[in-house]
Parts: structure tokens; C-alpha cells; sequence
């Protein structure tokens, strides 16, 4: 986040263009959209809302969503924290590579990550003619969900996690080792509390994100209702059968939850780093 | 010890997660040798969205930057009300799934919609052509000029600017000569990212692109299409086109970040 503590009296020409401009853009662009998908919303009464949401489709696809997000997001959390350490704290030959592919799922279009994916697991895949072998098949079912999902987020974890691994004393690990800690008190105490907030963040973008993700995941997920039938892709369905209140129904829960987590974690945030400082 | 095993276990999920599925796009897209590739690649269909992706991005990213400087400029160099909220509403468009984005214009700019049907005896249709596939690129790619713009306004300049106002300069040449210097890099930077969203968005596209085959079908919507249609080496092959230009970025990323100046993140 930016400091937005300047002050700046009205010297400087351009005020009213740039505040013309910006409004303009921002209304037509931003605004209006969002309000036309609260004023579709505004329209259901609350038992209609609950007719959709209720619907055994509708409720399948948000638990296949929610579940394979939440799986997504525990691996990234994981091994998030893991490349942010070693990127931070070693120096290796193939560094610089390794944080470049970190990049990567940013960077790919989501539908080719989507093909990728697809085109490593699938029966006729590297990895998929491998697993085939052994009876296990990741494509077109809930796990290859999961994978296009962990693809998409992973760097939303690294790149939350790796700024407060730089900003971590490795003094202070150092004289809990002479302090006699043991190595899962290190890590929990003096390593992972004062992560806590970063991880925290880094799991509620990487979960939002897998929430919404569309491009990656329907390659890889099969699409069948009922069981590999993500809720963006409902919205889509619903669009396409003109059920406009239907889509804005599931299409306002999504994004109410996104928002929620990320209002949820920002006010957290405040609280733990204020609890760590007095803490420590 | 740690630090080996750490390392490789780095090293293995992302050769395994990320690096491998790009390696398969590429081999699957010349399994069938170059000459099918170079096929695949000049197919009427596939060049018809090449060109539709290319001219989105080039009606985008110039917008983009008169909305991104302006913006930066408004909330590094004024105070007013409701500033931090502005802030706040250019970021959503990134916490904001790509479905729910296309369905919120079509919504509002679609036949049904307010917007839309106020247009419509007037013969002007938004939604499912190329002006639909410019608004929704412009809501999926709004926060990338300003993000890299605001730090770097925020650290340099205010005082070179009012020298040059007070020695006479007046509204172009502060831009041109003073602002346009210091967030050179920085725009350069944003522009790279913009251009690489915007070329390569899916989910919202498909929503209000209507998929009219050689029409308004972009790059991403053609993978999808041709994979669907049983087309799975012709979807890897322009699926090729858009790694390449996702490498791309990252390199010219590496580039800015080695040769440019030190970004002043806060």
C-alpha cells in the first residue's frame, strides 16, 4: 500500500482534468458495471434468492468450488512459505530462475494455463499417461480442479509471504539456538508467529483468487454438473439461459465473499500486528 | 541439511506445477511436426484472432494511460474527499473474478440492460463485439498503470514540478518535460502488464464476446474453441502464441527491473 499522508496545497495546474478524467473512467468503467449487478440483485426478494442458492446444482457447485479453493489454498500456503524462504534466505544457482517461474501463473493467459494443465495431465500427459498406469486420473475430476487452482494462486502466496521473511532477524533465530530452543520451537515461535499476518494475507488472496478462477479450471475440471461443475461456470450456464437473476444471485455471492475475506483479513491484520508488537 | 532439502523441494514443485505444463503446451503443439504447426498458426480463423487481440490491446492501452496518469497524478498530488475510497475502487477490479466482471457489464451495457437498452432504438449495440471485448479488457487492466505510477509520483517531483510552474511552464510542457521523465520507466512497466492482461484475458471476454466464429473471437476464446472442437493441436499451437508473449513480459520485466531505476515501492 501506498502512504496517502502528503499534503499538497492546489499549486500545481491539472486538478480539474485529471479529477475529470478519472471520474469519467472510473464511473463508466468500474462503477456502473458493479451497480448494475447490485441493482439486479436489489430486484430479488430474499425468497427467490434463496430458491436459487438452495437449488442441489447451485449448492454442489459452491462446495466443489469452496472445497477444491480451500485445498488449493492449505498446498500454497504450504509451499508458498516454503519457495518464499528459499528465495529469500539462500543464494543457489538457478535463484534467479526459480523466482522468474514463480512469475509464470501470473504472466500465462488463465485459458493457456487452463490447456497446459490439460495437456500434462490428460490420459495422453507426461504426468497423466504416468498416473493412468496406476489407476489414478486427475483430469476431468475434482483433483485436476484443485491443480489448475493451486497453478493460478501459488504466486499470490509467495509474493504476500516473501517481504516479511526479509524483514525477520536472523539474529533472534540464532539466539533462540543458543537459548537452547529446539528446532520446532524456532520455527513456530520465533519463525512462524511473526509471519503470521503475511501467511494470512497471502492464503486469503490465493483462496479469492482460486474462488473466482475460471480460465485454468475449466479445461482441467470435466464441467459435469452436479460433480466437477465450478459456481463461475453456473454463472455462465445461467447467462446462457438468459436466467439473468440467477447468475446475479450466485455471481453477488461470490463476490460478497470475496469481499468479505478481504475486509476480514485487512481488519485482522491490524489487530495481530498490533498483538505481535506488544507481544514482543 | 535444511537448506538442501528446502532448496530442491523449491526447485521440484515449481519444475513439476509450473514448468512442466508449459513445456507440454509446446510439445504438444509441434507433435505433429513444424509444418502442421506453421499450419495450425496460419489458419485463417487463428490470424483473425490474433489481429482481434492485437487491435483490443492497442485500443486499450492508450486509454489506460490517459486514465492512469491522470489518476496517478490525482491522488499523489491533491487531497480531497473521498481520495482513499478512489484508491480503493481502482484496485477492485483485481479482487474481482473474471465472470462476475463480464456479467456486470452486460448487465448494465447489454440489450437488456439500462445502458445498453437506452442505446438500442439508436442502432448502437455494446455488448458482443469488439467495443464489449474494450470495456471489459479496460475494467480487468485499470489498476496496472496507476499501481506503478503512484509509488514513484509519491517520492519524486513535487518540488521540481512547482519550480516549473512558478518559472512559467505551463500544463504540457510540466507533463512533458518534468512529470513524464521521472515515471517514464514506470509507465513503460505498467504498459508491459497491461498489454499482456489485456491480450490474454478469458473469462470476462467470454462473456460478453458473443463467440461469433471469425468475428469476435480473441486468441483465448480461439484456444478454447478449437479445443472443443476436437482441435487440440491447432488450440496448442495458438495456445504457443500466447506463452510466448507471457515469457515475453517476464523478460522485459527482468530487463526493466535490472536496467531501470530503483522502483520507489513505500
Amino acid at each position: 500500500m501506498v502512504s496517502l499522508t502528503r499534503t499538497a496545497p492546489r499549486v500545481l495546474p491539472g486538478f480539474s482534468l485529471s479529477l475529470g478524467v478519472t471520474v469519467l473512467f472510473v464511473t463508466l468503467i468500474i462503477l456502473l458495471p458493479l451497480s448494475g449487478l447490485m441493482w439486479q440483485l436489489a430486484q430479488l426478494s430474499p425468497g427467490d434468492y434463496l430458491k436459487v442458492m438452495t437449488s442441489r446444482r447451485v449448492l454442489v457447485a459452491l462446495k466443489v468450488t469452496l472445497s477444491a479453493a480451500a485445498l488449493a489454498t492449505l498446498v500454497n500456503a504450504v509451499f508458498g512459505l516454503l519457495l518464499a524462504w528459499a528465495l529469500v534466505r539462500y543464494r543457489f544457482a538457478g535463484r534467479g530462475l526459480l523466482d522468474a517461474l514463480v512469475d509464470i501463473p501470473f504472466a500465462l493467459p488463465t485459458a493457456v494455463a487452463g490447456i497446459a494443465l490439460v495437456a500434462l495431465y490428460d490420459k495422453s500427459g507426461w504426468i497423466g499417461g504416468m498416473l493412468a498406469d496406476l489407476d489414478i486420473k486427475i483430469a476431468y475430476t475434482w483433483w485436476g480442479i484443485v491443480i489448475a487452482m493451486v497453478f493460478t494462486s501459488v504466486p499470490f502466496a509467495v509474493r504476500a509471504i516473501q517481504p516479511a521473511i526479509e524483514e525477520l532477524d536472523p539474529d533472534e533465530e540464532a539466539a533462540a539456538l543458543t537459548l537452547g530452543a529446539n528446532g520446532v520451537q524456532r520455527f513456530t515461535r520465533v519463525i512462524l508467529r511473526p509471519l503470521l499476518p503475511s501467511i494470512l494475507t497471502g492464503v486469503v488472496l490465493s483462496f479469492v483468487r482460486s474462488l473466482g478462477e475460471f480460465g485454468a479450471v475449466i479445461f482441467i475440471a470435466g464441467n459435469l454438473p452436479f460433480k466437477t461443475e465450478i459456481a463461475s461456470l453456473l454463472i455462465l450456464i445461467r447467462l446462457d439461459e438468459f436466467d439473468y437473476p440467477a447468475a446475479a444471485a450466485i455471481a453477488g455471492t461470490l463476490l460478497g465473499l470475496s469481499l468479505l475475506l478481504l475486509i476480514v483479513v485487512n481488519l485482522v491484520q491490524a489487530r495481530l500486528y498490533r498483538y505481535l508488537r506488544t507481544e514482543g | 541439511m535444511a537448506r538442501i532439502v528446502l532448496i530442491s523441494l523449491s526447485f521440484l514443485f515449481v519444475t513439476l506445477v509450473i514448468a512442466v505444463p508449459v513445456a507440454a503446451v509446446f510439445h504438444r503443439a509441434f507433435s505433429e511436426g513444424v509444418a502442421t504447426y506453421v499450419a495450425n498458426i496460419l489458419d485463417e480463423e487463428t490470424l483473425l484472432a490474433i489481429r482481434l487481440t492485437v487491435l483490443t490491446a492497442l485500443i486499450v492501452l492508450p486509454l489506460n494511460v490517459i486514465f492512469g496518469v491522470a489518476a496517478a497524478w490525482l491522488i499523489a498530488r491533491y487531497r480531497f474527499f473521498g481520495r482513499r475510497a478512489l484508491l480503493i475502487i481502482i484496485e477492485a477490479p483485481f479482487a474481482i473474478s473474471p465472470i462476475v466482471a463480464g456479467l456486470c457489464f452486460l448487465l448494465v451495457y447489454g440489450a437488456y440492460g439500462p445502458v445498453g437498452g437506452a442505446l438500442a432504438p439508436y442502432g448502437m449495440q455494446l455488448m458482443f463485439n469488439l467495443t464489449g471485448i474494450v470495456l471489459v479488457s479496460l475494467f480487468v487492466t485499470c489498476p496496472f498503470v496507476v499501481r506503478e505510477l503512484l509509488p514513484v509520483l509519491m517520492v519524486t517531483g513535487e518540488d521540481e514540478e512547482k519550480a516549473a510552474i512558478t518559472l512559467g511552464a505551463n500544463g504540457w510542457h510540466l507533463f512533458r518535460f518534468v512529470i513524464l521523465p521521472n515515471i517514464s520507466w514506470a509507465l513503460v512497466y505498467g504498459v508491459v502488464l497491461t498489454a499482456a492482461r489485456a491480450m490474454g484475458e478469458f473469462g470476462a471476454v467470454s462473456v460478453v464476446a458473443g463467440s461469433i466464429r471469425g468475428e469476435t473471437m480473441t486468441l483465448p476464446l480461439q484456444i478454447e474453441l478449437l479445443y472443443n472442437d476436437y482441435n487440440a493441436t491447432g488450440a496448442f499451437a495458438a495456445a504457443t502464441v500466447l506463452t510466448a508473449l507471457a515469457l515475453l513480459t517476464l523478460v522485459l520485466r527482468g530487463i526493466l527491473n535490472r536496467f531501470g531505476p530503483k522502483k520507489g515501492h513505500v
